[in-house]
């Protein structure tokens, strides 16, 4: 087992630096990290055993304990839930006769949830073993579970399981550009990088990852922060669920967006730059790491690009390993690192201190590649569609009750309305914009407008017709945010599992009026007091579909005054079972309980 | 005094140094704000909220946030000593505190802030982890389920101690104590009982062996006096 725990590390080199993209290889190659690995790793990079210990515990990818040959990870956002995920569950836990969480005893396979895949367009969805299969359906279901039972590896299965899909529904200035590799690298330095500096301060650029912040700020900090080296770093951590966008940006205009990173680091004077991909995206690693080639081979990455002397900018792609709040740029780097996934304290930002504390920029792959048409095209024909505060167009991964769903282009300030028309939506009772820790719209709120004057967005649109229950939908996402909350904080990590207890009691029914009453009081809390952006808005949700859908919680209410919080009888199971009894006496009848 | 920038806290003119944080010229200004996880001696890193403030307006992480000049602080307030009472109540939902039967009652800094700011339940279910004690080591007993999270001792060992003898592991709610050994156990780390990281748990989650109760209940810190006065002591005065 060492042998080939030796051909990794050397792969690595030997970087502790490293740490996640090691435990990868280690977990595709063992299926597990059992404890002697941990301490072998931890001696051959020079790590306390304790802090690599705590990496392999904090990615939902990684596990200690055996997992099946085939590790089956359902995906769970409600688009997946509402496409039927959890019976298709149900059918392949029987069909092996294991529990959600458990190895069949052969060890031959597993079956878990995962946060969403990405595949909301296409879903109900699936990860095995390192590949993503969409569109499942009960035969789909059967043909896996034979599949699995033939014992074959996941690569020699028939290739149509794991073809995925592409809905470019509607194009605008974006989708619809066509520049050669390298264009906006050439246009760039034709403007030079104090040009190049000053052009994407003009256009008024804005972060699309969620946060809105002025892109040009970010670089103008980082190009003037002290130090020899500067970073770049390109945010494919795309874990919002219900967004999909960066995932069709990176198949289809791969380019672009590394032009936008190597015109980023032309501006700032960066040599390095790191590619985050989420772990979610196998799909992509390959054609990336095709077309980091090909630039190299190019030119247009290494040393000298075009020639230039002095530009010197290569670019390190990282895959992640399932964590949500790797996704916050801080948390982001940390992993880079090789560790725990904890955003930092700030001040200072990565703008100074980033990546071993160098000045770092980390930005989203949308914005990158507008960034690379704002090098071509400049800042004025970048500024002549979308909103004052909003410059430019946006892409939504649009996905639930419609019609067509897919990626939608439209200069900032559509109104939803538009959207939804446009993607075929019908009986429209409730849109969450920017996924869970976003907002929810009502029907009668359709014609605010998507921009930063109004509703703010990272790029989902999740439609929910009128035979949906939206405490259902809140309740999934309470799941999400107490799954992947990273438990740095005491209001985040402890909040956003009572949240799911008191939701799950609600949704079943057992509820009462001071369990919604909570739910209020500790997503308010969360709001106030967390560490990161993921904790201040985990309570959205909840305090949204409380404020606009309130029948949706009275309804499973069992009673309207006293609901004791837990189940008397229930509570009697372990007395029974210590002294065998099970009689009538043993039970407390209904009308008492 | 005259020559240091200050800031405003509740009405009281705070003077800082340059690179203070609130919670730090608080403190040494004599001021109590309540906290868990700072220790004078670390770096703050503000995981348990406890000493959030409300700064210009805003809510802000007083130990971890850069004390400006002009700054208007509030902390002793209503709307702030509840969001601290509800962090409070967070973590006494979270772990096991069973006040009455742990050797630390009347020496936790968790029972203390409890009392300053009136916890008198947790209001919500508790979650009751069951993590096993850890008796291995021969002077030292480790209860998982009494752990606030607080990482001083994982801080303290590595940055004073140089052992790394814990860590933590796990995320969200699963995130747990651990200890730097493959077998789980502490009686196979290098961990010594004279240890700084033995000295800085604020709950009783690290303990030293047959030391219990060598001060009587009703004896101890904090029986005698309340978390506000014992916080702002000189640091050359005993604390426990």
């Amino acid at each position: 087992m060492h042998g080939d725990l030796s051909a990794i590390l050397a792969h690595h080199r030997y970087e502790s630096l490293r740490l996640v993209q090691i435990l990868r290889d280690v977990m595709a190659a063992h299926g597990y990290v059992a404890p002697a690995t941990i301490t072998h790793l931890a001696e051959a990079l020079n790590l306390p055993r304790a802090q690599v210990e705590g990496v392999v515990g904090f990615y939902s990818f990684f596990a200690s304990e055996p997992r099946g040959r085939f590790r089956v990870l359902f995906s769970d956002n409600v688009t997946d839930q509402m496409g039927g995920s959890a019976e298709l569950r149900a059918r392949m836990l029987d069909a092996f006769r294991i529990g959600l969480g458990e190895v069949s005893r052969d060890g031959l396979v597993s079956v878990d949830l995962t946060s969403c895949t990405g595949l909301c367009d296409q879903g109900p969805a699936m990860l095995v073993n390192d590949r993503a299969i969409a569109r499942l359906t009960p035969a789909r279901i059967g043909a896996i579970s034979s599949l699995i039972r033939g014992g074959s590896p996941v690569d020699q299965w028939p290739e149509n399981l794991f073809v995925i899909q592409s809905h470019l529904e509607k194009k605008d200035r974006l989708l619809s550009t066509t520049p050669a590799p390298g264009e906006a690298v050439d246009a760039a330095m034709a403007r030079g990088a104090a040009g190049m500096l000053a052009e994407i301060k003009a256009s008024n650029l804005r972060g699309r990852g969620g946060g809105g912040f002025p892109t040009g700020t970010k670089w103008e900090a980082c190009a003037g922060a002290p130090g020899p080296e500067r970073i770049v770093v390109c945010n494919a951590d795309e874990g919002e669920p219900g967004t999909f966008k960066d995932r069709e940006l990176l198949a289809h205009y791969a380019d672009l967006v590394l032009d936008g990173m190597t015109v980023a680091a032309f501006a700032i004077g960066a040599q390095r730059g790191f590619f985050y991909l989420r772990g979610e995206y196998p799909f992509l690693i390959a054609p990336l790491q095709a077309a980091l080639a090909d630039r190299r081979a190019k030119g247009l990455l290494g040393t000298a690009i075009r020639g230039a002397a002095g530009f010197d900018f290569d670019i390190e792609l990282h895959v992640g390993a399932g964590a949500y709040v790797c996704g916050e740029e801080s948390a982001l780097i940390e992993s880079l690192e090789g560790k725990r996934g904890i955003p930092r304290s700030r001040p200072p930002y990565p703008v100074t201190n980033g990546y071993l504390q160098k000045p770092t920029v980390v930005n989203n792959v949308e914005t990158l590649a507008c960034a690379a048409l704002v090098a071509i095209h400049g800042a004025a024909w970048f500024r002549e569609v979308g909103t004052a505060k909003s410059a430019g167009t946006k892409l939504h991964s649009v996905s639930g009750d419609v019609a067509r769903p897919g990626i939608y282009e439209y200069p900032f300030g559509v109104p939803v309305r538009r959207i939804l028309e446009d993607c075929g939506a019908k009986d429209t009772q409730a849109v969450q914009v920017g996924g869970p820790s976003g907002t929810l719209l009502t029907a009668g709120e359709l014609d605010r407008r998507l921009a930063m004057e109004d509703v703010p967005t990272a790029g989902a649109l999740m439609v929910f017709d009128r035979t949906r229950d939206m405490l259902d939908v809140a309740f999934n996402f309470a799941r999400f945010f107490a799954h992947e909350s990273c438990g740095f904080c005491t209001p985040c990590r402890v909040g956003t599992t009572l949240v799911k207890h008191m939701m799950a009691r609600l949704a079943e029914g057992k509820g009462s009026r001071r369990d919604a009453k909570d739910v209020a009081r500790v997503a308010r809390l969360m709001k106030a007091t967390s560490h990161c952006g993921l904790g201040t808005t985990a309570g959205n949700p909840i305090l949204d579909t409380l404020e606009k859908f309130e029948p949706a919680f009275v309804r499973r209410l069992p009673s309207l005054d006293f609901v004791p919080s837990f189940d008397l009888d229930e509570a009697l199971a372990p007395a029974r079972e210590a002294t065998g009894r099970d009689d009538a006496g043993a039970h407390l009848d209904e009308e008492n309980s | 005094m005259s020559d240091s920038p200050t800031f405003v806290l509740d009405g009281h003119d705070v003077p800082f140094e340059p690179g203070q944080t609130i919670l730090q010229a608080a403190l040494a200004a004599g001021h109590y704000v309540p906290y868990l996880c700072f220790h004078h001696e670390f770096k703050p890193h503000g995981s348990c909220k406890v000493c959030t403030v409300k700064l210009n307006g805003r809510t802000a992480t007083s130990c971890t946030t850069p004390a400006h000049a002009g700054d208007e602080v509030l902390s002793n307030v209503p709307e702030i000593q509840e969001l601290r009472r509800n962090l409070v109540q967070f973590l006494f939902t979270e772990g096991n505190h069973f006040c009455p039967s742990c050797e630390q009652s009347g020496n936790c800094t968790l029972q203390a802030v409890g009392y300053e700011l009136g916890v008198t339940t947790g209001h919500y279910n508790p979650l009751f982890p069951n993590r096993p004690v850890d008796a291995s080591h021969p002077d030292v007993l480790v209860d998982f389920n009494r752990c606030i999270l607080c990482e001083l001792c994982v801080r303290a060992s590595s940055l004073v101690d140089k052992k790394n003898v814990f860590a933590l592991s796990g995320r969200g709610i699963t995130k747990h104590l651990i200890v730097n050994a493959e077998s789980g156990r502490l009686a196979d780390t290098n961990l010594d009982p004279e240890d700084k990281a033995m000295s800085v748990c604020p709950v009783g989650a690290i303990l030293h062996k047959r030391r219990g109760f060598r001060t009587p209940i009703g004896q101890r810190t904090y029986d005698e006096h309340p978390i506000r006065e014992v916080a702002v002591r000189p640091h050359d005065e005993e604390k426990p």
